[in-house]
This record gives C-alpha cells, sequence and structure tokens, in this order.
C-alpha cells in the first residue's frame, strides 16, 4: 500500500469530519436543548451554499460573501424556527419529522424557484487554488486544508462559546433542564431561537465550504443530513464533544472503507468476491457502525454528563 | 363515517378503471395502479406506526427489496411469479425479522434513526451493486408470470395489485381486533403496565415488525411489475418519509385512513404537478399544515376528532 495515498485519504477522511462536525454540532444542540428532530437541517446547508455562490458572483470575493451569508442563513433559521419550529416542541418526535419532511420539499423548491435547477458552481480565490506540498512529498489541494484548518478552528470557537462564556453556560443550562432554567429568569423562547439560528449558521457554513468544490445543488443536503444524525447518534445526543469525536471517526472510516477495504477483503476472501462485495460494504460501514452503536451502548459513545 | 368513506373509496377504487379504459384514458389507471400499490404499503406502515406506536422511518426499503425480488431473478430471465412473490415476502420478512431485532431494543427518536439507519443499508448496498444497474436502475422486460392470469394486460395487473390490497386490509383488520393485536397497542400506550401484566410485548412487536414488512415487500413486488423499471430511488429514505405522511394524513390506526391518506396524496400530486413544476411548495406547506392542525388525519377530521 501507498503511504503517499493513504495519507491523502487521511486527509480527505479528515476534511469530510470536519464538515460533518459543522452539521451535526448544531443538530445535536437542537436535539438536546430542545428535543427536535430537525430533518431541515440539510436545507439550511443548501441555502447556505446559494447564499454564498450568488454573493461570491455579487461581491467577486469569495470571504466577503462567506461574511455576508452567514448572517442572512442565521436569519433564515430564525426565521423557521419562530414560523414552525417552535410551535412544535411540546409535539411528539413523529411530527418533528413530518413537518421538517415538508420543510425540505418547500426548501428544495423555493430555492429552484429563485435560482434555477441547474447548480452553481462557486470561483475559488487564485490564493485558494492550488496545491500544497507536505512533508513527505505529499501533495494536496490548498482549499481541501482551509477547509480542515477553518472546520478546527469553528470547533475551538464553539467549546470556547459554550464552556466559557454566558450565552454557552445559558445553553448548557437549557440543555440540562430547560423548565428549571426558565424558571431562574433565562428566556427561553430566545435561548431557543439562539441556538436554532446558531445551527444554521453552522450547517450553512458547512454548505459554503464544500460548494466551491461540489457546487451548490438542489437537495444537496438531503444526503449527508443523514449521515450527520449517524454522528449525533454515534456520539451521544446533546453532547458536542461527542459530536466532534464521532464526525472525525465516521468522516475517517467513510473515507478510508471507500478507499481501502476492497485490499483488506482481499486477504480474506478471494479477489473476485471481495471486488463486488466491496463498494456495498464500504457504503454500509457507517450505518453498522451506528447500528452497532444503538444496539450496545444506545446512549451514544459520548452522552452528556447530567440530564 | 371513516369507514363508510373507506368502503366507498374501495368501491369507486374497484369500478374505476374499466370505466377509465372506456372512456378512452388508459393514464388513470396507472394512476389508480400506483395509488393502490402504495394504499396496500402504507397500509402495512400503519400495523406498527398506527397500531404500534413504532415510528418507522425505514419503511421504502421493502417496497425496494420486493421491487428487486421481481428484477433479479427477471434478469437472469426467470419470470416465475410465484417464486417473484415467495422472494420478495421471505426476503422482506427477514430482513424485518434480522433489523427489528435489533431496532426494536430502542425506543423514540433512536428508533426513528435506527430504521432509516437499515433503510439506508440497503439503498447503498444496491446502489453499488453494478451487476444490476446500480443508480442507474433495472428494466424488467417481463412481468411476472402466473398461470391463467397475464399481469401484462394493464386491466388484469390492476387487480392483482388491488387484490393485495384488499388482502393487506383484511389481514391487518383481522390482526388489530385480535388479542395479538390488542397486546402491541397496549404496549403502545403504557409499556410498563404491559410488562406488569406479564406480556412480552417485545416478541409481538417483533412479529408485527416483520409481517409489516412482508407485507410491504409484497405490495412493492407489484409496484415493481408495474413500473417496469426499478431504481434504488424507490428506497430513498424520503420515499419513507412519504409513505408516514400517508398514513399520517390519512389517521393513524384508522383502518380506512392510510388508503384515505395514499388516495389524497397521490391526487394532490397529479393535481398540483399538472398545475405548476413547483408542485412541491404547496405540498410541502399542506404536510407542515397538517401536522400543525390536523393531528387526526382526514379519518379524524370524518369522526369530528380534532388535534
Amino acid at each position: 500500500m501507498d503511504a503517499g495515498l493513504v495519507a491523502a485519504q487521511l486527509l480527505n477522511g479528515l476534511q469530510l469530519g470536519v464538515l460533518l462536525f459543522l452539521l451535526a454540532s448544531g443538530l445535536t444542540l437542537i436535539f438536546g436543548i430542545m428535543d427536535f428532530v430537525n430533518l431541515a437541517h440539510g436545507s439550511l446547508y443548501m441555502v447556505g451554499a446559494y447564499f454564498c455562490a450568488t454573493l461570491t458572483e455579487a461581491t467577486d470575493s469569495f470571504l466577503l460573501a462567506v461574511a455576508l451569508a452567514l448572517p442572512a442563513t442565521a436569519l433564515v433559521g430564525a426565521a423557521v424556527e419562530l414560523l414552525v419550529v417552535r410551535r412544535l416542541y411540546r409535539r411528539d418526535h413523529l411530527d418533528h419529522v413530518l413537518a421538517t419532511f415538508g420543510l425540505i420539499l418547500c426548501f428544495d423548491t423555493l430555492v429552484q424557484i429563485l435560482w434555477g435547477p441547474e447548480g452553481m458552481a462557486i470561483r475559488l480565490p487564485a490564493w485558494a487554488d492550488g496545491q500544497q506540498h507536505l512533508p513527505g512529498g505529499l501533495v494536496f489541494p490548498t482549499y481541501r486544508l482551509l477547509i480542515i484548518g477553518a472546520g478546527l478552528a469553528v470547533a475551538a470557537g464553539l467549546y470556547v462559546l459554550v464552556v466559557k462564556t454566558k450565552l454557552g453556560m445559558r445553553i448548557r443550562a437549557g440543555a440540562s433542564n430547560p423548565a428549571m432554567a426558565g424558571a431562574l429568569g433565562i428566556d427561553i423562547g430566545l435561548l431557543f431561537t439562539l441556538v436554532f439560528a446558531l445551527g444554521a449558521v453552522m450547517a450553512g457554513l458547512a454548505g459554503m465550504m464544500i460548494a466551491p468544490i461540489t457546487e451548490a445543488s438542489i437537495g444537496m443536503g438531503n444526503e449527508i443530513i443523514i449521515t450527520a444524525f449517524v454522528v449525533v447518534i454515534v456520539g451521544g445526543i446533546g453532547s458536542i464533544r461527542g459530536a466532534f469525536v464521532a464526525a472525525l471517526l465516521i468522516g475517517l472510516i467513510d473515507t478510508m472503507g471507500r478507499s481501502f477495504l476492497d485490499m483488506g477483503l482481499k486477504l480474506i476472501i478471494d479477489v473476485q468476491a471481495a471486488e463486488t462485495s466491496a463498494p456495498a460494504l464500504s457504503a454500509m460501514l457507517i450505518y453498522i457502525l451506528m447500528a452497532a452503536v444503538l444496539a450496545f451502548r444506545p446512549q451514544g459513545l459520548f452522552p452528556p454528563k447530567a440530564r | 363515517m371513516s369507514r363508510t368513506v373507506g368502503w366507498l373509496l374501495l368501491a369507486a377504487l374497484a369500478a374505476a378503471p374499466p370505466l377509465a379504459l372506456a372512456a378512452g384514458q388508459p393514464f388513470y389507471v396507472d394512476i389508480l395502479t400506483r395509488l393502490v400499490c402504495l394504499a396496500a404499503a402504507a397500509t402495512s406502515l400503519n400495523l406498527i406506526l398506527g397500531h404500534g406506536g413504532m415510528i418507522s422511518f425505514g419503511h421504502a426499503a421493502y417496497i425496494g427489496i420486493g421491487a428487486y425480488a421481481v428484477g433479479i431473478p427477471a434478469y437472469y430471465e426467470i419470470y416465475d411469479g410465484w417464486l417473484h412473490l415467495l422472494l420478495a415476502v421471505a426476503c422482506s420478512a427477514l430482513f424485518a425479522l434480522a433489523t427489528g431485532a435489533v431496532a426494536l431494543r430502542t425506543r423514540g427518536v433512536y428508533f426513528i434513526m435506527i430504521t432509516m439507519a437499515f433503510a439506508q443499508m440497503v439503498f447503498f448496498a444496491v446502489v453499488s451493486i453494478e451487476e444490476y444497474g446500480g443508480d442507474d436502475g433495472l428494466v424488467i422486460d417481463i412481468r411476472s408470470e402466473f398461470p391463467l392470469v397475464d399481469l401484462e394486460d394493464s386491466l388484469t395487473l390492476y387487480y392483482a395489485c388491488f387484490a393485495v390490497l384488499l388482502g393487506t386490509l383484511y389481514l391487518v383488520h383481522r390482526l388489530v381486533r385480535s388479542r395479538f393485536g390488542m397486546v402491541i397497542e397496549g404496549a403502545r400506550g403504557n409499556e410498563r403496565r404491559m410488562a406488569a401484566l406479564g406480556f412480552a410485548f417485545y416478541r409481538h412487536r417483533l412479529a408485527a415488525y416483520t409481517l409489516a414488512g412482508a407485507l410491504c415487500g409484497l405490495s412493492g413486488a407489484m409496484l415493481g411489475n408495474f413500473t417496469n423499471f426499478i431504481s434504488p430511488e424507490m428506497m430513498d429514505w424520503t420515499r419513507s418519509g412519504e409513505l408516514i405522511f400517508m398514513v399520517v394524513l390519512g389517521g393513524t390506526g384508522a383502518l380506512f385512513g392510510p388508503l384515505m391518506g395514499a388516495a389524497v396524496f397521490l391526487l394532490l400530486e397529479e393535481l398540483l404537478s399538472g398545475w405548476t413544476i413547483y408542485w412541491q411548495l404547496p405540498f410541502g406547506l399542506l404536510l407542515i399544515l397538517v401536522v400543525l392542525f390536523a393531528r387526526g388525519g382526514l379519518a379524524g377530521l370524518l369522526e369530528g376528532r380534532r388535534g
């Protein structure tokens, strides 16, 4: 096996991992604090990507576009919370699933009306659009390295926000006991809207970061959101630390599985069988992991401490 | 009231296709065939979702398994209809039994997610098997062959699907009124009480889950026969969401609820998509409104019950 290839795939897995973390951290906060299942989280990922694509064309600067698209996505998130989600907190999970499924249909169609059925590419600025020579003779796209760096920085920022600031203290209080936090004078309604908007911002950021590679397209969030749910479940609902570890784990397992599982299988079974079964098996790996976690450790790998 | 409407709907479904053909509108027979197949699938889902309170978000997987149980033998030029149906029911039942044994150990949102994860596993497994078309799907050139019955005739196919719907309705009806049905309904209401009364309801649930999967596999086999073309898209997670929507729209736990839900769902889809290419927007809004304001579904409205 080629060591350079392994290293490159490790980096790719890491990049997928940080994107998953950006999506899953918002999901797990909304899940843990409001006990709300938000299938439409992937729509905010898509909305962020489209905002960013349009603003990049308008301003001719990718960074400026990201800076403007983030608050715009937050506003969309807050509007969704105020108009629809807020009415559903007291309902059961079936209602959450159905209503947010309806939201997905609305968002996908609205994007089609506003931006048309074709996807939108984002052109990277010259400084981000190259290759980097890493130690060990490895060549890796600059932009993917930037995604990894930015994702890790956001993760650190989120950690500081939740653990070190007053807002974070309120979020944690709301997560462990919303009724008590409300009784102690925290405006729970406002807190919930803020958390939802924060989740929207991070989902949107993930969409903005991936759009220059894949382009912004309708329904782009509908596949990755399922993977993000896997991350949330594996990490433990409500746990940001769990989401972080699980996101990196699943990013790596998925990427490495797709690249190297056939080689591993060839050691055990015959070549023909390995080549036919490896693609199917590698696509199923993360779901197998999730099923195993749910069967043996239903609370997830890193459940939040006190509930 | 909802029973009366259900019977009227069944009568209309029994009489409509020959009339449509006589009026020179074979297109309506196609719509009705799809309606009848999906209504049977939704009825099977209602057994576990409506009566058993098990929110399976992976029910479309069984439609796919049933359809591929027709498509894969047909690919090898095996057209024996009884073999197709046997395969569809047996594979669906086995998959439901194996996954249900794990999934039913979890509760609430974990159950929703794990059923979705298992469905995604089937989805990705089929996508990655190139031999059977992978992503592009598989064309069924000759439908299942039965003695005396020719499914290539559109009316015959319709009535075969209709028979499957009637059989599913009858079976679910009988089951729900039996002691077995009482146990799963009781466990939905209060698990602890059922356990205290000495019912090992896990086994009942698993049996219901397996049966629902097998019945849905049967309707999937009919749907595959009807469409002549099968692809992994049939078991995309959004398809599972649509099945849940049909059940909830019609009214969970009402015998004819899923039939009414499927009828209204497909009718709206036809009407709205004929009216605008952006039909999913009003559709999604309707879904949100139904969740917010019409909890009992159509059956509930007909009975004069509300939320």
